[in-house]
């Protein structure tokens, strides 16, 4: 399988707290892959590096083989190719949901209103939300609101989505019907990268797990050896905690 | 008060030279033809100082660090424009620009006391459009950049539309404002509501025409406001959440 994304001794700092500490992994086309790891250990903000949304201080973010990092590279071409769907939503409140989408079609992709107005319905549909497609994201639960933020990424048909933790901003009987519109998105042909605290489903639907500790990769193996046979310590500790904490079964 | 002052001794006097209800209908035409003037100048500033207004917020807001020159340019403005009492600005303007020798009509204190008015006020708008642009949480330019959208689209589709709806409440406190402010255009010459009252309460020895001419001040601001607040109210119902009680 080729590469989709490479990532190359990638290093982030906010002032003096470095928040990413030469992280390099591949990541191949089509493939699933989910970051673990306590809060602050770096997960939201590798994947808002990926999306280019923050800019990285050292090494390099390669995608299809050709580096987006690199100063004066255009950051819209690459971001229609990655999309990302955050914890918090993040519609726009002052559109309809049909908007919301339709939005970077228009206006990204130049497509006519018509055109994008159809391909909103038809993502709509698949998710269960065709008869939301004229409300405003303020009267939708969140659930509903976080199924609309996928189609919305979604609708510019990206090469790669990247997940930050999009349940974790839910009630508890709100995740399933998300986790549903994820699973169906594998094998798909899409690259997933999730950052998520929803153990169960990382080993459910993940090839590979990436436990990220102080901004390092920890381990990194696939779901089963992970869950079931981790080898570093801190792993090992980490997990403990959640099984202890009754959000995986050991 | 209504209570008090009736009471006090002089009433009468004041009632007769402010409440004169004989001056009032005699100089009320007078002051709804001037006061025509004062539309006009509310008319043809306002558009002009939204506009010059968003254009200094958004150049204020850029990040792009190519801009900073502008950005200079854009805070001295203000600063400037804000720090000098507005009175001053439509004599400076008013008198001096006409003065450089430009011909009619382009000489009129009326059309520079216009643009006086219209410069101080842009840039008091200028902050409240920069309020509101600051107020759009961080998290909705990530969303659209993250979609490929330009800053410039982020700008006009997503930040700019809920920038201007949560400062319509500053907004048209400082429209009332300028509507009251038009009235200082008449120092410089052009006869509009307050100085027509001033010529009527001249002729008549009576303030009463000050009193008409508040009265059409009101019959203006207070509908102005209402609308305003019922625009919002539309807004709210339309997109927001249920209300809590």
């Amino acid at each position: 399988m080729s590469n989709k994304l490479i990532l190359n001794g990638v290093s982030k700092s906010f002032g003096t707290n470095q928040v990413l500490k030469d992280v390099s992994l591949s990541i191949s086309a089509g493939e699933v892959i989910s970051f673990i790891g306590a809060s602050g250990s770096g997960k939201t903000t590798l994947l808002r590096c990926i999306n280019l949304l923050e800019q990285i201080d050292n090494g390099s973010i390669h995608l299809d083989d050709v580096e987006i990092t690199k100063l004066g590279v255009d950051a819209n071409p690459i971001r229609r190719r990655i999309g990302i769907v955050f914890q918090s939503f993040n519609l726009f409140p002052h559109m309809s949901v049909r908007k919301n989408i339709t939005l970077a079609l228009t206006e990204v992709l130049g497509k006519t209103a018509d055109e994008a107005s159809s391909i909103a319905s038809t993502l709509l549909t698949r998710f269960g939300l065709s008869d939301k497609i004229d409300s405003y994201p303020d009267r939708l639960s969140g659930g509903q609101q976080q199924r609309v933020a996928i189609a919305r990424a979604l609708a510019l048909n990206p090469e790669v989505l990247l997940l930050d933790e999009i349940t974790s901003a839910l009630d508890p009987e709100l995740v399933g019907e998300v986790l549903d519109v994820v699973r169906e998105l594998k094998g798909s042909g899409i690259t997933l990268l999730l950052a998520t605290h929803e153990m169960g489903f990382a080993k459910e639907i993940s090839d590979r797990v990436c436990f990220l500790a102080d901004g390092t990769v920890a381990e990194l193996g696939s779901a089963e050896q992970i869950f079931t046979a981790p080898t570093d310590a801190r792993t090992q500790q980490f997990l403990q905690r959640v099984i202890s904490a009754g959000r995986l079964r050991g | 008060m209504v209570f008090l002052v009736p009471r006090m001794p002089r009433w009468d006097r004041v009632k007769k030279s402010f409440f004169d209800w004989d001056r009032l209908t005699d100089s009320f035409p007078h002051l709804l033809r001037a006061f025509v003037l004062d539309i006009k100048i509310f008319a043809w500033t306002t558009p002009a100082i939204l506009i010059v207004a968003i254009l200094i917020a958004i150049a204020r807001s850029t990040r792009n660090p190519a801009l900073f020159p502008v950005r200079i340019f854009v805070i001295a403005y203000t600063d400037i424009m804000r720090g000098v009492p507005v009175i001053l600005w439509i004599y400076l303007v008013g008198f001096g620009v006409p003065g450089i020798g430009m011909d009619r009509p382009w000489n009129s204190p009326l059309i520079w006391g216009s643009v006086a008015l219209g410069m101080t006020y842009s840039a008091y708008v200028a902050e409240v459009f920069r309020a509101g642009i600051e107020s759009v949480h961080e998290s909705q330019r990530a969303a659209a950049r993250s979609l490929g959208l330009s800053s410039s689209q982020t700008m006009r589709h997503v930040i700019l539309p809920q920038a201007i709806r949560r400062v319509v409440p500053p907004l048209m406190n400082d429209m009332v404002s300028l509507q009251k402010d038009v009235a200082l255009v008449s120092l410089i010459g052009p006869i509009e509501i307050l100085r027509q009252a001033g010529i009527d309460k001249a002729k008549f020895a009576n303030f009463t025409p000050f009193i008409g001419a508040a009265l059409i001040f009101l019959a203006i601001t207070i509908p102005l406001t209402r609308f305003t607040d019922y625009l919002l109210t539309r807004e709210r119902d339309r997109t927001g959440a249920s209300k809590v009680r």
